[in-house]
């Protein structure tokens, strides 16, 4: 197992000081290991996580090569050839799990961004001091984009977010984490040869989430509640100034109507299944503000600050075997990815729903496994 | 799925969508038209030619619209106005929407009926306030529909056919447009 850093390399050094798993902590197992704490439905800090992984670096005594850095990995008659910068190893067949998130995406339009005003990637961001006083242009409004969002007006910053397709849920849902619900009810445990539409499940960005010790809702009528303002989706940046979608209340739509859909699935499987919970609820719909602007002059003085929260890509500039698509997605089944020997784990939809989450990992590490060694 | 039909053939377009995924540059259509100055504010505008599918392409017939300013305008209404022609567009593409995602859904349509309204300030066009743009403050598409399926089913069809518009996309959103003298 070669670690380019320390174990938990990404969550010791490329998450911002606040972020907390979106997963409960009853909910975050390894093989072998569990939440052993004092506050199984809380969410555990980035320390927390770093420690975790690290206990189950000794726990299952993974032979993990850590400060080896892989710059190069090419096919050979019998396997591949690995070139890391503590020198080269050859192998037969090689795992890919550096993640999905190795790369903050920026859209090519910041380069249209007046140079008066910053621009960040959550990978350059730590807490709201990292940035200018006044105004903060969020651009993205997944679970990154409304969780910084959020903290930034908190901070006395003046936040517009803009908001594109996105995906709604509560924290709670009849009195359990609505993740326990994803869990419980099957939806995350559909297979990804089941999945009606793959190209988009696996590009559904994540979900308006955060982790926090009130359990707390952070959906765009939260954020309009703390006085952040929404925008449509960022479309165009001409002559210095920020053009949005005038399409806001469609996405706000879209993304209702697929949440209630959701609920639909959890109640009908908690009357089938019998399961406790209290009584069915529904949310109110997204409200549309009474005007969404839909420019904005970012050479003013108002915005200091634009942070890009348009998700992340993985980064496969290593890998010199031609298995990338034309949009530079590893070609893959499952995870058994378009070249013998070569597979992967950790990328979003990879066998299941869960396949991005902690506990997810498991039954598609088993999958990908059996078939490496079948194949061995 | 029991098989309805509000007869949008959506076997021919989700074959479209699998071909043309690997044949980007097939999928890259011109659509064309040719106006022509009558008098004062009435053009007639021509459709009939477009490109497509890697070569030029022809309607049926040719359609002609006149265009032209009403009488509040002190003109003398040979047809609508031009960002009426906008409207027209936005409905039947909303419209166009309904029906084919309704299909792919399997659901049947009985009726769709929609009003659109424009919401315009003209002081922008007569230059009488420089604050004022020229163009819609804004839009509102009102749908009535009667389809076997249930309200929320509905609004899903709404808003799928906004999601894949190509008129609500050019209306939302900013749009590079080059304009030259030949």
């Amino acid at each position: 197992m070669l670690e380019r850093g320390e174990v938990a390399n990404s969550w010791r050094t490329e998450r911002w000081d606040s972020l907390r798993l979106l997963t409960p902590s009853w909910q975050t197992r390894l093989p072998g290991l569990r939440y052993d704490g004092t506050d199984p439905d809380g969410y555990m800090t980035a320390g927390e996580v770093t420690a975790f992984i690290s206990r189950f670096a000794e726990v299952s005594r993974a032979p993990v090569r850590t400060g080896t850095n892989v710059t190069s990995v090419r096919r050979t008659d019998d396997g591949y050839r690995v070139t890391t910068g503590d020198g080269e190893i050859g192998c037969r067949a090689l795992v890919i799990a550096s993640g999905a998130c190795n790369r903050p995406t920026v859209p090519p339009l910041s380069g249209g961004i007046p140079a008066s005003v910053e621009q960040l990637t959550p990978f350059d961001y730590r807490d709201p001091a990292k940035l200018p006083d006044g105004g903060v242009l969020v651009v993205g409004a997944s679970a990154t984009g409304v969780q910084l969002a959020a903290e930034l007006q908190r901070s006395g910053r003046p936040v517009t977010l803009a908001v594109g397709e996105h995906v709604r849920l509560p924290r709670m849902y009849r009195g359990r984490d609505v993740l326990w619900w994803m869990d419980a009810s099957g939806v995350w445990d559909q297979r990804y040869d089941e999945v009606e539409d793959l190209t988009r499940a696996r590009r559904l960005p994540s979900p308006q989430l955060a982790g926090t010790p009130e359990r707390a809702t952070l959906d765009l009528n939260a954020l309009a509640s703390l006085g952040v303002e929404l925008v449509g989706r960022l479309a165009a940046v001409r002559d210095g100034r920020a053009l949005f979608s005038g399409g806001l209340r469609n996405v706000f739509s879209l993304a209702d109507l697929k949440l209630g859909r959701l609920l639909d699935t959890f109640d009908t499987w908690a009357l089938e299944s019998g399961a406790e919970a209290d009584p069915p609820e529904r949310f109110a719909p997204t409200r549309v503000p009474q005007t969404a602007r839909l420019q904005l002059d970012l050479a003013s003085g108002e915005f200091r600050s634009v942070l890009w929260a348009t998700g992340f890509r993985p980064d496969y500039s290593w890998l010199d075997v031609p298995v990338l698509d034309a949009k530079g997605r590893l070609r893959h089944e499952g995870g058994v990815v378009d070249s013998p020997g070569l597979y992967a784990l950790g990328l979003p939809v990879l066998r299941r729903r869960k396949s991005t989450f902690i506990c997810g990992i498991e039954d598609d590490a088993r999958a990908v496994i059996d078939h490496l060694r079948q194949n061995l | 799925m029991t098989t309805v039909s509000n007869g949008v053939n959506v076997q021919a377009l989700l074959d479209a969508r699998e071909a043309l995924k690997g044949a980007p540059e097939a999928a890259q259509f011109t659509w064309r038209a040719s106006s022509r100055w009558q008098t004062g504010v009435h053009s007639t505008i021509s459709v009939q030619n477009y490109f497509g599918l890697g070569q030029e392409q022809s309607h049926k017939e040719e359609s002609v619209f006149e265009a032209d300013h009403p009488e509040t305008f002190a003109a003398d209404d040979n047809g609508i106005t031009p960002i009426e022609y906008l409207l027209v567009g936005l409905a039947s593409c909303l419209s166009a929407g309904v029906a084919s995602v309704a299909q792919n859904r399997g659901i049947k349509l009985n009726s769709v009926e929609s009003t659109v309204e424009g919401h315009h300030d003209v002081r922008g066009i007569l230059g009488a306030d420089s604050d004022v743009r020229n163009g819609f403050n804004d839009i509102k598409v009102t749908f009535t529909i009667d389809a076997d399926a249930s309200k929320e089913e509905i609004e899903a069809l709404v808003a799928q056919s906004q999601k894949r518009s190509a008129v609500f996309d050019a209306l939302t959103n900013p749009t590079d447009v080059t304009v030259e003298v030949a």
